[in-house]
């Protein structure tokens, strides 16, 4: 060995180039912790300054104008609800429906053929959706169901098209928990005598039932996130009086942020409507991280399981 | 799990168990609820062609009537025959740049890092979390990070509300789907590769460079490409960080004083802008728009298609 010139040491230049590499790996890591933890910090610092300087009894009130002083948040809790709850009337049928199907009965070619639709949809920008919301969903359908709805702008409108939105992150968080049930499972179902049907509904969704959970969960998380849409489509920019009619005008906490934030000069930079931005911001942010950290747990455990 | 159907062939005889068996005309219920969930699906499908039809009749008279123009002309909201979507093209092409120069080393050094070095440390799995959760956080919050980060506090070197500003929101918003994308592409790389340039001597680093990066580089590249699809439809963030809604007088700069001190506007802010106009011409203006968009997102997808299918690797 020691005359062949054999070395098992490195030599310096590729050990350091090994050492600095691993260093920026890993910087690049602690990158994305830094982006959450500014999130937090800029989001914090702006909504409580506002919280505090704001009188309460703004806080709850009549309706949104922040131009007026009027932070009325269950305004916005309760359209974002509504949206949502629409959303979810739309995307809960059609994406476990379609996940359902794609899994348990889809043979192998037809599966190839459908299952690109849906991720189609998901390629969807959201702003063409909204600009569909007022001159397709509202016309065609929502005004023609519905006597009295707002011709031009409503929150139902508005719901229907974030439940389009929805529909791929439904199907696609379900499909993977469905797919992640063993083919024992199913097999030992058939053995027993049970149809397709039985063995679907009976075996496979209810082991799978936490990533199925963990499905709805981020679609309402995902819903209740989605600004233009209905900053397009449900009308009220600027602000809009409390209200409890889905076929009306109205407005949620995103699409408020969506209208404090652009081409307002003479507000963006001061005062408190343009922190009321940072405050709802703040709302949204710790709503959907709880969403999606528990959507994320259920979808863990099924992995976990099998 | 409780499966009722044996109980019911208790007393039943042989030839009726037989017939209750093979016959598959029996199972209507089973029948009807599977196409029930076909239709579901197909539900999806039917809502793509209500959309591209709607937005093919409703452009028609820009399409037909002044396409060439509609191409060339600037953002204006305020006048539907002068509105165009040359601008909006120009800022989401220089902000897809941006992203791609900034989000795609950053995210892809941090998938090598989750997936080939940190292996199940207890920083790995929070930046693990963090990273899916952030993949999560509404768009509209990336856009108050932008405002606050780039705009105001960065203002010096972004110029403030310049195409930078949101150029690189927009690569911080796409940069926790580069990581999970490229982790997926780095996790199916055979761990034979990378035994095989480890037991000959490589460094680690000299592994991922030469023998791991090569082999994930298809899936990489297809993440990477949907993060940029991504990118160019969002349009909430860039809302706050100054995407411009009216009309855009600075918009026809050369490319490097655009970048340096002009507003700035993005295909979706575009659409934004018309879409809150009230008119039939409106309309039309606001359904090309859409349809440009929906062209350019059809291309960089099929691209990602086409380079999935070209590089694919199977072990």
């Amino acid at each position: 060995m020691e005359s062949s010139g054999f070395s098992l040491t490195l030599a310096s230049g590729r050990r350091r180039s090994d050492r600095s590499m691993r260093l920026v790996f890993t910087l690049a890591a602690m990158s994305t912790l830094a982006v959450t933890l500014l999130i937090i910090f800029t989001l914090f610092r702006d909504a409580w300054g506002f919280f505090i300087d704001v009188p309460k009894g703004d806080l709850w009130s009549i309706g949104w104008f922040p131009r007026r002083g009027m932070f009325d948040i269950k305004t916005l809790v309760v359209g974002s609800l509504m949206v949502t709850g629409i959303a979810m009337l739309i995307a809960v049928p059609l994406g476990l429906g379609a996940a359902v199907y794609l899994s348990e009965f889809a043979r192998p070619r037809a599966r190839k053929i459908l299952k690109p639709i849906v991720e189609v949809l998901a390629g969807i920008p959201s702003v063409v959706l909204g600009y569909f919301a007022i001159s397709f969903i509202n016309p065609q359908i929502i005004t023609q169901l519905v006597d009295g709805a707002n011709k031009a702008f409503n929150i139902a409108a508005a719901g229907v098209a974030v439940g389009f939105l929805t529909i791929p992150i439904i199907a696609s968080v379900a499909e993977d928990a469905l797919q992640a049930v063993p083919s024992s499972l199913r097999e030992a179902s058939f053995g027993l005598g049970a149809r397709k049907v039985p063995t679907t509904f009976r075996v496979v969704l209810p082991a799978s039932i936490s990533g199925v959970v963990a499905a709805l969960i981020l679609g309402i998380s995902r819903a209740i996130g989605e600004t233009m849409v209905v900053a397009i489509a449900a009308g009220a920019v600027g602000g809009g009086l409390f209200s409890t009619d889905p076929f009306q005008p109205g407005q949620t906490m995103t699409a408020a942020m969506a209208a404090l934030g652009f081409g307002s000069d003479q507000v963006a930079g001061s005062g408190l409507a343009f922190q009321s931005l940072y405050f709802i911001g703040f709302l949204l942010f710790i709503l959907t991280l709880i969403l999606n950290l528990l959507g994320d747990r259920l979808v863990r455990r099924v992995r976990e399981e099998y | 799990m409780p499966v009722s159907t044996p109980q019911r062939f208790g007393a039943a005889s042989a030839a009726s168990l037989t017939e209750e068996l093979t016959s598959s005309r029996r199972d209507v219920r089973g029948r009807v609820i599977e196409w029930a969930l076909l239709g579901a699906l197909l539900m999806s499908l039917l809502i793509l062609v209500a959309l591209v039809v709607n937005l093919f009749q409703r452009s028609w008279p820009v399409l037909s009537g002044r396409l060439g123009d509609y191409l060339s002309s600037g953002l204006d909201a305020s006048n539907a025959s002068e509105a165009g979507v040359w601008q909006a093209i120009r800022g989401t092409m220089t902000m897809a740049v941006i992203v791609a120069l900034v989000a795609f080393p950053l995210g892809i050094a941090c998938a090598v890092y989750l997936e080939e070095y940190a292996g199940r440390s207890r920083l790995a799995r929070v930046t693990r979390i963090n990273v899916r959760n952030l993949a999560g956080v509404p768009s509209i919050v990336y856009g108050i990070l932008g405002l606050s980060i780039f705009v105001k506090f960065a203002g010096g070197i972004t110029g403030g509300r310049t195409v930078i500003s949101g150029g690189l929101t927009l690569a911080v918003l796409v940069l926790p789907i580069v990581i999970i994308t490229a982790s997926e592409a780095l996790r199916a790389v055979p761990r034979a590769i990378r035994e095989g340039a480890l037991g000959v001597g490589a460094t680690q680093w000299e592994t991922v460079r030469s023998h791991v990066l090569p082999s994930a580089a298809p899936g990489i590249l297809t993440g990477t490409v949907l993060a940029l699809s991504r990118a160019a439809g969002e349009a909430a963030p860039l809302l706050l960080v100054g995407g411009i809604t009216g009309l855009l007088r600075t918009g026809n700069l050369s490319l490097w004083d655009q970048i340096t001190e002009g507003g700035f506007t993005s295909m979706p802010v575009a659409i934004f802008s018309y879409a809150r106009q009230t008119g039939d011409e409106f309309q039309s203006v606001t359904a090309a728009a859409s349809l440009v968009l929906l062209v350019l997102v059809v291309i960089i997808n099929g691209l990602a298609i086409w380079l999935r299918n070209r590089f694919e690797k199977k072990w």
